[in-house]
């Protein structure tokens, strides 16, 4: 039986588009407003959740998602509680959600504590942050008995010469990183991202999305042009964090600019 | 032609990747992750060059001030009835710490690289002025990342810096200490990290930097033990030294691992008292964990996020410890002791009645446990305190906590 990320990649590929892969940071800016922040993205038509686990030090973030981890951990956030929003989010979808999340708060439970949580709250695959393959060993081991998939990043700085470690260890899929850098909105996106997916896909047999600074429906169309996914993050954070005088107007933000964006993954690129 | 001898197994820690026994390793984002390993490469290979060891040398005598004087705290010994008290007088370098040890020789490497551009974070501030000088020296342009809380308490440290050309940015998230500045450090390093290196300050974070500091760092226990033996014709029975990090201590530290008649107790920061959140003692309230690069002891709470720290001093303020101090505490080797924000600043003062001698609020912790501990011994026992850096910087801070009102 497939899994369902495979099955969502595969499903995408036979509408002939990419996934649209959405970060939220779960329970920003609390719990009860972030599942209806989950309940939008789905109904909005994303394919792939990636629900950002709170940390207190999150090196990778840039502003907009560290401030979404502050007010998530403000809010009463806990790592159980985390897995209690994945299970209401499994009581009306069968969407792929995948952790962002950082190493300290897996290896707190005991690695195989937590792949076997997290598995059994619905969860797919973790993306660990500050994780390389190198010290994966233990991660490794524990989901591939359990089933969990372990989703890698390929950086502009990483050598060719790594990407087989790199595709060894990974599974669901693997994120390639635009650009050197944080998370969070840029202007322009970095120019040669179609040639460095196709380097990683010579090597990697599995779906390769990219991500960290896309924010408009021509990026996200440039980018689905020419990967499997494109994951957009801070643009959707940015609806939560520019409403919280008023988190009423919280979903239909969200709404207006999902409905924008993800018709880039079906769109063909700007300028085409 | 000298002949080599077999290193011992503890010149063989850290494995090719970092780890000491369970602990250290490389936790860091894939994007950095080629990063280090070239700064490994280029650090093995300066190690093995004569021509960069002996510039390094040439620059940490001219420059820096070395070698630092081991003193014999004479009236200080008289007075606690005990122990012979000696320091080591890091606090006499440039720059006023033994910080400068390892930003000289890193900042070194990074124009061997071809690195133009060097970050740096700060707690107390002296690893800040360490890196700023060494950068105005050597015509790297420089960047120091510091909690703005720190900022506040170090307020002159900061204008030093300014004074040596660099930019301070400071760092507003959590609770605007060292632990955030690091994350904005490595955040920078992320985004520049072609053209940047990045010099880390303590024996922290992901390999290589906890074996490239130590090292760094070493020449402290190297010069001690020629010292000692000069003066006593025979080594001390105790070395003691605060840990933040715990680069100071490490370096003093490693050169006398294997002398099993050494005893060697790092210091940690208690705080105002033992609540979670009032102190800085890793050994005490910490377990495993993973924070910033490396796995440690770490100050977290039950669901692995980093509980907030408290400490006088800055630089001792810090949630996780250095992984090598993990791996000796493990074994045995190194003990581990704390000293409160009381007692170091009863120490901070007694230093300076009673030597004339004004320790950095950080190395009181560590003078706080050399009085205690040099009062309970024989007076045929030698004690060595590191004085890793001197109290200028402290003096606004102190009289503050001593409730003294400065003109």
């Amino acid at each position: 039986m497939k899994d369902r990320i495979a099955n969502q990649f595969d499903r995408a590929r036979d509408e002939g588009r990419a996934c649209f892969v959405a970060y939220v940071c779960a329970g920003d800016p609390d719990f009860a407003t972030s599942l209806e922040v989950c309940r939008t993205l789905i109904d909005g038509g994303v394919d792939v959740l990636e629900l950002g686990v709170p940390f207190s030090d999150p090196l990778a973030d840039g502003l907009t998602n560290q401030l979404a981890a502050q007010r998530a951990l403000e809010s009463g956030m806990t790592a159980d509680r985390v897995f209690e929003l994945v299970r209401e989010i499994r009581k009306f979808s069968e969407v792929p959600i995948v952790f962002y999340t950082y190493y300290n708060l897996v290896f707190n439970k005991g690695v195989d504590a937590y792949v076997q949580t997290a598995l059994e709250a619905g969860v797919d695959g973790l993306l660990t942050l500050d994780l390389p393959p190198e010290e994966a060993a233990e991660l490794l081991e524990s989901s591939r008995a359990r089933g969990m998939k372990n989703i890698f990043i390929v950086a502009p700085t990483t050598p060719e010469s790594r990407i087989p470690l790199i595709a060894e260890s990974a599974s669901g899929f693997v994120y390639y990183v635009s650009r050197e850098g944080v998370t969070g909105e840029r202007e322009s996106l970095a120019g040669d991202i179609g040639d460095a997916v196709e380097r990683i896909k010579k090597q990697v047999s599995i779906p390769v999305v990219v991500g960290f600074g896309i924010s408009t429906r021509g990026q996200v169309a440039q980018v689905a042009a020419v990967s499997d996914g494109v994951v957009v993050g801070s643009a959707l954070v940015n609806c939560i964090r520019h409403n919280l005088d008023n988190t009423a107007r919280i979903v239909p933000a969200l709404k207006e600019k999902l409905s924008d964006l993800v018709a880039g993954v079906g769109a063909a690129p700007a300028g085409n | 032609m000298t002949v080599q001898t077999n290193p011992a197994p503890r010149e063989l820690l850290p494995d090719e990747r970092g780890h000491f026994g369970p602990y250290g390793g490389m936790y860091v984002p894939e994007t950095l992750m080629t990063a280090l390993y070239e700064l490994n490469e280029a650090y093995l290979e300066a190690r093995r060059d004569t021509g960069f060891q002996a510039e390094l040398r040439r620059l940490l005598k001219e420059y820096a001030g070395r070698p630092t004087e081991l003193y014999l705290a004479e009236r200080l010994t008289e007075e606690l009835g005990g122990a012979k008290l000696y320091l080591k007088r890091e606090d006499l370098l440039h720059t006023g710490a033994h910080k400068i040890n390892n930003a000289l020789a890193q900042a070194l490497l990074a124009k061997r690289m071809g690195k133009k551009r060097i970050i740096a974070e700060t707690g107390a501030g002296q690893h800040g002025i360490a890196t700023a000088s060494v950068c105005a020296k050597l015509g790297l342009e420089c960047v120091i990342y510091m909690g703005a809380v720190d900022m506040e308490r170090q307020s002159l440290n900061v204008y030093r810096m300014r004074l040596c050309g660099a930019e301070v940015r400071g760092v507003e998230a959590g609770q605007k200490t060292l632990k955030e500045a690091i994350n904005e450090a490595m955040r920078d390093w992320v985004t520049n990290v072609r053209e940047t290196h990045y010099i880390l300050g303590s024996a922290l974070g992901a390999h290589p930097y906890p074996m490239m500091v130590r090292d760094f760092h070493r020449v402290i226990g190297r010069e001690t033990k020629t010292q000692i033996l000069e003066k006593e014709g025979r080594l001390p029975d105790e070395l003691i030294a605060c840990v933040g990090g715990g680069s100071n201590a490490i370096g003093f530290f490693f050169d006398f691992l294997d002398d099993p008649g050494v005893k060697l107790i790092g210091v940690e920061a208690g705080g105002r008292g033992a609540s979670p959140g009032d102190h800085a003692a890793r050994f005490r309230g910490g377990r495993l964990g993973v924070l910033q690069g490396c796995k440690t002891f770490i100050l977290q709470n039950t669901d692995g996020q980093i509980e907030l720290t408290h400490s006088v001093s800055a630089g001792l303020d810090y949630a996780a410890i250095g992984p090598e101090h993990a791996y000796y505490r493990d074994k045995r080797r190194i003990d581990y002791d704390q000293a409160t924000d009381a007692e170091a600043l009863d120490a901070f003062t007694r230093l300076a009645r009673g030597e004339g001698i004004i320790p950095a609020l950080e190395s009181s912790h560590g003078a706080a446990c050399a009085l205690r501990r040099a009062a309970g011994l024989g007076k045929d026992k030698i004690v060595i305190l590191n004085l890793s850096g001197r109290g200028d910087k402290d003096v606004r801070e102190a009289a503050k906590q001593l409730g003294e009102k400065l003109p």
